[in-house]
């Protein structure tokens, strides 16, 4: 089955003017046991989202939420279909392209946040650039801009063991905004949290993508959360429902 | 390789125990090739420090002073040969030494040459009855102006200054004029005695290359003399070869064992290090970038440890007594030694590699990182 939507994030019923965060138009991505034998992860699956639009991508455990959120940051490869993230077409990307697209196109938030132990909340942020195009003083200035917007200013120079969860997953959102990304990808940003840091952390994510008008995914199996984005997709054996 | 870095500083008791491993390892490394160089300069310096081109010995003794005989006759040829320019008559007596204040059985073992040509640092002929003693005698009890008494026979002579970096076959030289050598040998050794213009090997200085020179010798002789190039000749000794070739498989298996601990030690924090790899990669970092970093922690590592034990050989170099074992460092040999070690730090590296292109930046999520 698959499900095809392209909406306004804001309720107007009209597509903004921006190309798309996202289009997938039929991909597939079919794993090769060791036995020979091939599982389907995810089936035909099409999907557009909106340039400012924010989504829920929810499924239980195995659903293929994982696959699909690999495939859109351009970390995996489909089998087969189309994919084009902010407005490029990766589909026949190599890794080493694909490597550049992460560098440039896309933001990640990992589930247990996953900032670099011996590196400051700021350094934290640099990683990016240091990794990508290396603009040395702007990335400077956007870390500092990033710290002090996620209120974070007067903890640049602490390590991740000396912030509270909260501060961390805003340290992580600021990683994941530095090279002004078409796309955000949330892995379960709310699973390792209790339910009243798990809603502050959504509202955190929900008016920092909002203010910025970046695309997000927020790959959740938890219903709960889902109110926070503009829409939800369910995926369920590899097929995407909404 | 600003991360790799920036980790080192921040988390410096992570990599403590490879430090402190490879710090024990570089020790060991600088200590025996010391060892090796001061072993094979214990046995070789004499001839070393010779100041000619070529060495003659007679035929068949095997670069040995004890079994060749240079007459006068011979040495007349050799003179007589277009490129050669000076020959110096030497010889050796191999004996205790009897040292004032110490016990009658506690002798001293030395190797008195006798020399016409003064080797580097050997200052000219000394008066009949006085010789240059090799500064490691001093750890034997020896000082200037005093008198020794050689060989059975009790010959004496007075030492009249110190010389440094001569000694031959582990023992300190003392340099004396033919005279007095000869006088000794005759008294020590009469089954050796030599007749008064025969000397055991030759020194020659020459005007071509030496080898050239060593081999014209050894033709105008009709193969009567086996000459050398000082090089040669100290292969040529009996032991130093083997001495060589045993210190340096000692000195292979111990890089050997630094290549692997270096290896272990950063396969073991790869694969601790999976998930971190894994975020890393999905955020836009190459393979190559990561592994650039482990290679600069290793080379940083393997830094610090060669300097801590260049510290600790050094100051063992100064603290050890001179003549109480032959240890001698050399700039060549540090610098040897910390080349060898860096290399194997990278190759030690290299086997991490597979491991960081494997690592999958799809296991950042989904919750497995």
């Amino acid at each position: 089955m698959t499900f095809d939507t392209t909406r306004d994030a804001h309720g107007g019923g009209v597509a903004t003017a921006a190309p798309p965060a996202l289009v997938m138009d039929g991909v597939r991505k079919v794993y090769t046991m060791g036995d020979g034998s091939e599982v389907v992860a995810l089936a035909d699956a099409t999907l557009t989202i909106a340039s400012d639009e924010m989504v829920a991508l929810v499924g239980p455990s195995g659903s293929g939420k994982t696959t699909l959120c690999s495939i859109a940051g351009g970390i995996l490869s489909p089998t087969s279909g189309t994919i084009v993230v902010g407005g490029e077409d990766i589909t026949g990307f190599s890794p080493k392209q694909l490597t550049t697209f992460r560098q440039e196109k896309v933001g990640f938030v990992f589930q247990s946040v996953n900032l670099v132990p011996f590196l400051t909340a700021r350094e934290n942020l640099l990683v990016v650039d240091e990794l990508g195009r290396r603009t040395g003083a702007t990335a400077r200035q956007r870390a500092d801009t990033l710290l002090d917007e996620l209120g974070l200013a007067d903890r640049a120079k602490n390590l991740p063991g000396q912030l509270s969860g909260g501060q961390r997953q805003r340290v992580a959102i600021g990683r994941a905004l530095m090279n002004d990304p078409a796309l955000v990808l949330f892995d379960e940003p709310t699973s390792a949290l209790d339910t009243q840091l798990g809603e502050q952390v959504m509202e955190l994510i929900r008016s920092e993508m909002q203010s910025r008008r970046i695309a997000a995914i927020v790959v959740t199996h938890d219903e709960r959360i889902t109110h926070y984005c503009d829409r939800s997709v369910h995926i369920v054996d590899g097929h995407l429902t909404e | 390789m600003k991360l790799g870095l920036l980790e080192l500083r921040r988390r410096p008791g992570r990599f403590a125990t490879a430090t402190i491993i490879l710090t024990l390892i570089a020790i060991l490394l600088m200590f025996l090739g010391g060892l090796l160089d001061g072993l094979i300069s214990s046995s070789t310096a004499a001839i070393k420090a010779q100041s000619g081109d070529v060495i003659v010995y007679s035929e068949s003794s095997q670069a040995s002073f004890l079994r060749s005989r240079v007459d006068g006759e011979l040495r007349t040829a050799v003179e007589a040969l277009p490129g050669v320019e000076v020959t110096g008559g030497i010889g050796l007596v191999q004996l205790g030494a009897r040292v004032p204040g110490n016990g009658p059985r506690d002798l001293a073992s030395v190797a008195l040459f006798g020399y016409e040509i003064p080797p580097d640092g050997v200052p000219d002929v000394p008066a009949d009855g006085l010789v240059w003693a090799d500064d490691v005698l001093k750890s034997d009890g020896v000082e200037e102006g005093m008198e020794l008494l050689l060989g059975p026979a009790r010959s004496p002579v007075t030492v009249a200054g110190f010389v440094s970096d001569v000694s031959f076959n582990g023992q300190g030289s003392l340099w004396a004029s033919p005279d007095t050598w000869r006088e000794v040998l005759v008294a020590n050794r009469p089954d050796a005695q030599l007749a008064d213009e025969v000397f055991q090997a030759l020194i020659v200085v020459g005007d071509g290359a030496p080898s050239a020179l060593a081999r014209s010798i050894d033709d105008a002789t009709a193969g009567a003399t086996e000459s050398f190039t000082i090089p040669d000749a100290i292969d040529a000794i009996p032991g130093v070869e083997e001495q060589q070739s045993t210190f340096n498989q000692i000195i292979g298996v111990t890089v050997v064992i630094a290549l692997v601990v270096i290896a272990l030690f950063f396969a073991l924090l790869t694969v601790e290090r999976t998930g971190l790899y894994g975020v890393l990669k999905a955020i836009g970092a190459r393979s190559s970038t990561i592994f650039v970093g482990l290679v600069a922690q290793a080379v940083v590592v393997t830094l610090i440890a060669s300097a801590i034990a260049c510290a600790v050989v050094l100051a063992l170099d100064v603290v050890i007594p001179p003549g109480a074992i032959p240890l001698d460092i050399t700039n060549s040999r540090i610098v040897t030694s910390v080349v060898l070690l860096l290399v194997a730090a990278v190759i030690g590296c290299a086997f991490s590699l597979r491991r960081v292109l494997r690592v999958d930046p799809a296991s950042a999520i989904g919750g497995s990182a």
